[in-house]
């Protein structure tokens, strides 16, 4: 099934991207070569299968790693905000969220 | 000096003899990074904090103190891996000026160890490609070759080892990152199990495949920094109990009675002619040394591809939804609403590849294509890892190429992401069953260009990898000669 110009844009807007024209036809392209790959996965019969959500990391003796659930300090607000494009007084500034 | 000359452990000895001191062995890594930076193997080279280590380590040394089993390593860490104050990119435009608060659990226990981290090198931006031609900070290129990539995603610690930069690198494979570029690049390189190291501090692609490795010019070094990182760590719930091996004893054994299996689905129809000869002679070599080949089949290897391509973007499109520009890294100027800031800040902070698998993901996990796409490749994934489980009941390593062709040229698969999405076809199956992996060069091609064997082992099985790889590396000692670059005659 191919993907089109108004998928493509539905999926950007989901992901947060504000593509250019250009992007919206390459991606458009692409993502429908990629996804005609993919298709290739329906020759198979799954229906008796278990999806594999993660790799184990327990085997013999060993379960799977827990840690205690102990409080210990964080960050802290100043090393939390030091990386941030705009902050203020332990806070992170951004552009108005409701209204204007 | 060059680094490709000595090994960590007799590094480490001339150190402890005073033969040669550690700023010494620090300032010749420094002089070649700085000799060949055309390669742009390094993003940030950490001079003044390295040669302060190796005063460190020198007075230790004078005072005749015990030096720790990496003392005087000189080892360079892929730019996703997070070092407190350092700058740390990922490759990519949107972590531009990013200073970590904190360090990766990997590069914390290098350095008890005694090792000399020297800098941040170049990957594919947010380890997402196949030949180091996707990061914001340019190329890397080959150093057996400079028209051709070196592979990827870890492309700048595969050549760090290969040009002799550093003794070994730490990397990051999610699909093939470090045995692709270790193939590509004529080194070994090595992706333990899942679980095997900590990924703590490791900046997320797809966190059901991600695990860290080292590259190294020789299996005893791998097996060095192995030994050093591998292990629980309370800081990230994926890293394992299951108890570790002495890794470093482990690669004196022999291989007799060792069972290798040579999977038909590997050597097919894509596989470059050369490289399928290197490989089955290396596999023959294992038969000399008394090792068992045995034919075993992995039959759903030729779906792994689409499996990884869905799974893995799923993933990264879930990590990277935290580049929004409010936390760390570039924001799109003058935005007037919250939500036309965090659109144009990606927009402007991810380059090409990075949003096209965001795309991808975004779209199979989406209303209506979730259980289509991303339901039916974790289906799928359970017959990829079921294909091992079954291949291990007749063999005990499995031998196949790493890539199916020596290094490509630059440009030659920029424009057509399925055809840079092929070159993994061999390694992806690994990450997809949570397997140890590791590449071993074998050869060089007609023109002169390494030729990798990767072999894949059971769960938390990286002993026997690695005890295979060292006799292999030990009886090819004659056919693969490591790179010695023009200016060093």
């Amino acid at each position: 099934m191919p993907v089109t110009k108004t998928d493509v844009e539905k999926i950007a807007e989901l992901a947060r991207l504000e593509l250019t024209p250009e992007e919206t036809r390459s991606f458009t392209e692409q993502l429908s070569a990629i996804l005609g790959y993919i298709e290739k996965l329906n020759e198979l019969d799954t229906s008796e299968v278990e999806p594999m959500s993660h790799c184990p990391t327990a085997s013999g003796d060993a379960e799977y790693a827990r840690r205690d659930d102990i409080v210990r300090p964080g960050l802290g607000q100043t090393l939390a905000t030091e990386n941030a494009p705009d902050a203020e007084a332990g806070y992170f500034k951004v552009p108005k969220v409701i209204g204007g | 000096m060059n680094l490709k000359d000595v090994t960590i452990k007799s590094l480490r000895r001339a150190i402890v003899s005073r033969e040669i001191s550690a700023v010494e062995v620090c300032r010749a890594a420094l002089e070649r990074i700085e000799r060949r930076a055309d390669l742009n193997a390094f993003i940030t080279v950490t001079a003044d904090a390295a040669l302060e280590r190796a005063e460190a380590i020198d007075r230790a040394a004078d005072a005749g103190k015990e030096l720790p089993q990496l003392a005087g390593a000189i080892i360079a860490v892929k730019d996703n891996l997070v070092m407190r104050g350092v700058r740390t990119t990922a490759g990519s435009r949107i972590l531009f000026d990013y200073k970590p608060p904190y360090t990766a659990t990997a590069i914390e226990r290098l350095e008890s160890a005694g090792a000399i981290i020297i800098g941040k090198t170049n990957l594919d931006e947010f380890a997402m490609g196949s030949s180091t031609e996707n990061s914001a900070y340019g190329p890397v290129k080959n150093p057996w070759d400079v028209t051709r990539v070196p592979g990827g995603s870890s492309g700048g610690s595969a050549v760090a080892v290969a040009a002799g930069m550093v003794v070994a690198a730490l990397g990051s494979d999610t699909g093939g990152s470090i045995r692709q570029p270790a193939s590509l690049c004529g080194v070994v390189g090595l992706k333990p199990t899942y679980g095997r190291v900590s990924r703590y501090g490791l900046i997320a692609f797809g966190s059901s495949l991600d695990q860290i490795g080292p590259f190294a010019n020789c299996v005893e070094d791998a097996a060095q920094v192995l030994t050093v990182i591998a292990g629980r760590d309370p800081m990230d719930s994926t890293s394992s109990n299951v108890a570790t091996d002495d890794y470093i004893a482990a690669i004196e054994g022999d291989v007799r009675g060792l069972r290798v299996g040579v999977p038909r689905e590997y050597y097919g129809e894509g596989l470059d002619a050369e490289v399928k000869e290197k490989v089955e002679a290396a596999i023959n070599k294992l038969e000399e040394l008394g090792a068992a080949i045995v034919d075993v089949s992995l039959p759903h290897t030729e779906y792994a591809v689409p499996v990884y391509y869905l799974i893995a973007t799923a993933e990264a499109s879930s990590n990277l939804a935290r580049y929004d520009g409010v936390r760390y890294g570039f924001r799109a100027e003058e935005a007037r609403t919250l939500r036309e800031m965090y659109s144009r800040t990606r927009e402007e902070g991810f380059g090409a590849e990075v949003k096209r698998r965001i795309m991808l993901g975004t779209y199979a996990l989406s209303a209506g294509y979730y259980d289509a796409y991303y339901g039916k490749a974790q289906k799928v994934r359970s017959l990829v890892e079921r294909d091992f489980r079954n291949a291990f009941d007749v063999c005990d390593v499995i031998a196949t190429p790493t890539s199916p062709t020596p290094a490509f040229r630059l440009g030659e698969k920029a424009n057509d992401p399925l055809e840079m999405y092929l070159s993994d076809i061999y390694t992806i199956t690994a990450n997809l069953a949570g397997v140890p992996g590791l590449s071993l060069p074998v050869g060089l091609s007609s023109s002169g260009l390494p030729v990798g064997l990767q072999l894949i082992g059971r769960h938390f099985d990286e002993a026997t990898l690695a005890r295979a790889a060292h006799n292999l590396e030990l009886a090819l000692g004659a056919d693969f000669k490591p790179l010695r670059l023009n200016d060093e005659g």
